[in-house]
C-alpha cells in the first residue's frame, strides 16, 4: 500500500512537471497542446475511495491552472472526468469492472483506447469550452478539441505502454 | 432533519463534485474579466521558482537571436545618440530637468504562450524591483502588454494577445485613435476598432501607442496595417495590424513606470 502510495504521488509530481515545463510548450501547428496529466486520472486506482479521488483530481487541475494562469478550467475539466470515471469504465470494461478486477496492465488493448479515449474527448470539451468561453466560437472549440485529443490519446497511449511494460518485471 | 443528512450522506460524492466544479467555474469566470482579483496565477513562490529554474536551462538556447536583437537596437540608440548630440548647445545646462515621466526597468520573460485565447507572460521581475500593476510592458520592437499581478520576485503579463485587455492606439501621420483587441485567430494580427471613418487610412501605415491612457507614453510601435473595413454601421473602420513583434519569440523586455500615473488618475477621478 505504501509503495502505491509513493508510486501515485511521484507520478502526480512527474506529471504536473511535464506538462507545464515540456507539453504545453509543443504548440505544434501553432496552437495544438497535449494534455498528457489526465493519465493521472486515468491510472487511479479503481478500487479507491471516490471523495478522496475526486478531490485529488481537483488539486491536480487546480496546479495547473496556476502553473499555466488559466483560472479554473483544467480543475474543472479534471474534477468532471473524476466524478465520470466509473460510467466510462463500466462501458468500456463492461463485465470486468463489475466484478472490481481492472488492472490497467493487462486488459485488452481496444478497451483501453476506447477507455482513454472517453475521457480525452470529454476533458478537452469541456477544457476548450471554458478558455475560450464563447459560444459563438463553438467551431473554435470543436477543432481545438478534436485536434488536442488525438495528440493527448497518441501520447498517453505510449506513455502507459512504455511504463506498464517495466512495471511487469 | 435526519432526512436532510440522510439525503446528504447518500449523494456525497455528488455534492463534493458539485462544490469543487463550482469553485473552479467561479475561478474560471474571474479570469476572464480584466483585473480581477486572481488567486490562482504563477506569480507565486513555487511556480514562480520552477520556472525560475528551467529558465536558467532554456535561456541558453535562444541566445544567439537575442543577442543580435539586442545588437540592432543598441545600433538605433547609438545612432539617436550621435546624431542628437550636433543639435545640443554645450554651454547650456538644463539644471531645472530632473524629473523624468517615466522609469524603465529591463527584464526577462519566463513564460511566454500565445496559442490561448487570453495569453500571459511570466516576468523575472517583482515587487522587491519595484514593479506594480499596470505598468507597461515593451520590447526593443513594440508593445507587449500590461503588468497584472506581482509577488516578490515576479511579475505576470496580460500580454495584446488577450481577448479582454483593450489598449489605446492611433494612426502614427494623423491623431485618429481608437482600442486594439485581439480576435484569438493569429499571433501575429491584433485588430484596431474604433477609427472614425474621417481618418485617412491606407495599407502599410504605421499604428503606434496614443499616450492617452497613463500606462503607455505615446508613439510606441504597435505594427503596420494590414487589412482594413467599414464596420456593418459604415461609421468605423475595422483595421487588421499585422505586428512589429514576433510574439512567439520575446525575451528581453522593458518596464514602463509612468511616475506622473497617480497625478493624472487623480485629476480624472475629479473631474467626474
Amino acid at each position: 500500500m505504501n509503495n502505491l502510495l509513493s508510486i501515485h504521488t511521484v507520478r502526480f509530481v512527474v506529471l504536473i512537471l511535464l506538462q507545464v515545463l515540456l507539453f504545453s510548450n509543443i504548440n505544434f501547428m501553432g496552437y495544438i497542446n497535449p494534455y498528457p496529466y489526465v493519465l493521472f486520472i486515468f491510472l487511479f486506482p479503481v478500487k479507491n475511495n471516490r471523495m478522496v479521488f475526486i478531490l485529488i483530481s481537483f488539486l491536480l487541475g487546480l496546479f495547473i491552472d496556476m502553473f499555466l494562469d488559466s483560472g479554473g478550467i483544467h480543475a474543472a475539466a479534471a474534477v468532471t472526468i473524476a466524478f465520470i470515471r466509473p460510467a466510462a469504465l463500466k462501458f468500456s470494461f463492461g463485465a470486468v469492472y463489475d466484478h472490481q478486477a481492472v488492472k490497467f496492465n493487462n486488459v485488452d488493448f481496444g478497451q483501453r483506447v476506447t477507455y482513454i479515449s472517453i475521457l480525452t474527448i470529454i476533458h478537452h470539451f469541456i477544457l476548450f469550452s471554458l478558455e475560450i468561453f464563447n459560444f459563438s466560437k463553438i467551431l473554435l472549440v470543436l477543432q481545438n478539441t478534436l485536434f488536442s485529443s488525438i495528440f493527448t490519446i497518441i501520447l498517453c497511449l505510449l506513455i502507459s505502454i512504455i511504463f506498464s511494460g517495466s512495471n511487469k518485471k | 432533519m435526519q432526512q436532510i443528512v440522510n439525503f446528504i450522506l447518500r449523494n456525497k460524492t455528488f455534492l463534493l463534485f458539485a462544490l469543487l466544479l463550482f469553485i473552479s467555474v467561479i475561478l474560471t469566470i474571474q479570469s476572464h474579466s480584466y483585473h480581477r482579483s486572481r488567486f490562482i496565477n504563477s506569480a507565486n513562490f513555487l511556480s514562480g521558482g520552477v520556472y525560475n529554474t528551467s529558465n536558467t536551462v532554456s535561456d541558453y538556447f535562444g541566445l544567439k537571436e537575442q543577442n543580435e536583437l539586442l545588437q540592432e537596437e543598441n545600433n538605433i540608440l547609438k545612432s539617436i545618440l550621435f546624431n542628437a548630440e550636433k543639435n545640443i548647445d554645450s554651454s547650456f545646462i538644463d539644471s531645472l530637468n530632473f524629473k523624468n515621466h517615466y522609469k524603465f526597468t529591463t527584464a526577462r520573460v519566463h513564460r511566454n504562450s500565445y496559442s490561448k485565447t487570453n495569453n500571459i507572460l511570466l516576468l523575472n521581475k517583482g515587487k522587491n524591483d519595484s514593479i506594480k500593476q499596470d505598468f507597461g510592458v515593451v520590447s526593443s520592437k513594440g508593445i507587449i502588454g500590461i503588468i497584472e499581478k506581482t509577488n516578490a520576485n515576479n511579475a505576470t503579463v496580460l500580454s495584446i494577445l488577450n481577448t479582454t485587455s483593450s489598449i489605446s492606439a492611433q494612426l502614427k501621420k494623423t491623431n485618429h485613435f481608437g482600442s486594439l483587441k485581439w480576435d484569438g485567430l493569429s499571433p501575429n494580427n491584433i485588430q484596431l476598432s474604433e477609427i472614425p471613418k474621417i481618418a485617412p487610412v491606407a495599407l502599410g501605415d504605421t499604428i503606434v501607442t496614443s499616450g492617452r491612457s497613463s500606462i503607455f507614453p505615446k508613439d510606441i510601435p504597435v505594427g503596420i496595417i494590414s487589412n482594413f473595413k467599414l464596420d456593418t454601421a459604415e461609421n468605423y473602420y475595422e483595421i487588421e495590424i499585422s505586428l512589429f513583434n514576433d510574439m512567439t519569440n520575446i525575451e528581453h523586455v522593458y518596464i514602463i513606470e509612468n511616475k506622473d500615473a497617480k497625478h493624472i488618475k487623480n485629476l480624472l477621478d475629479k473631474n467626474e
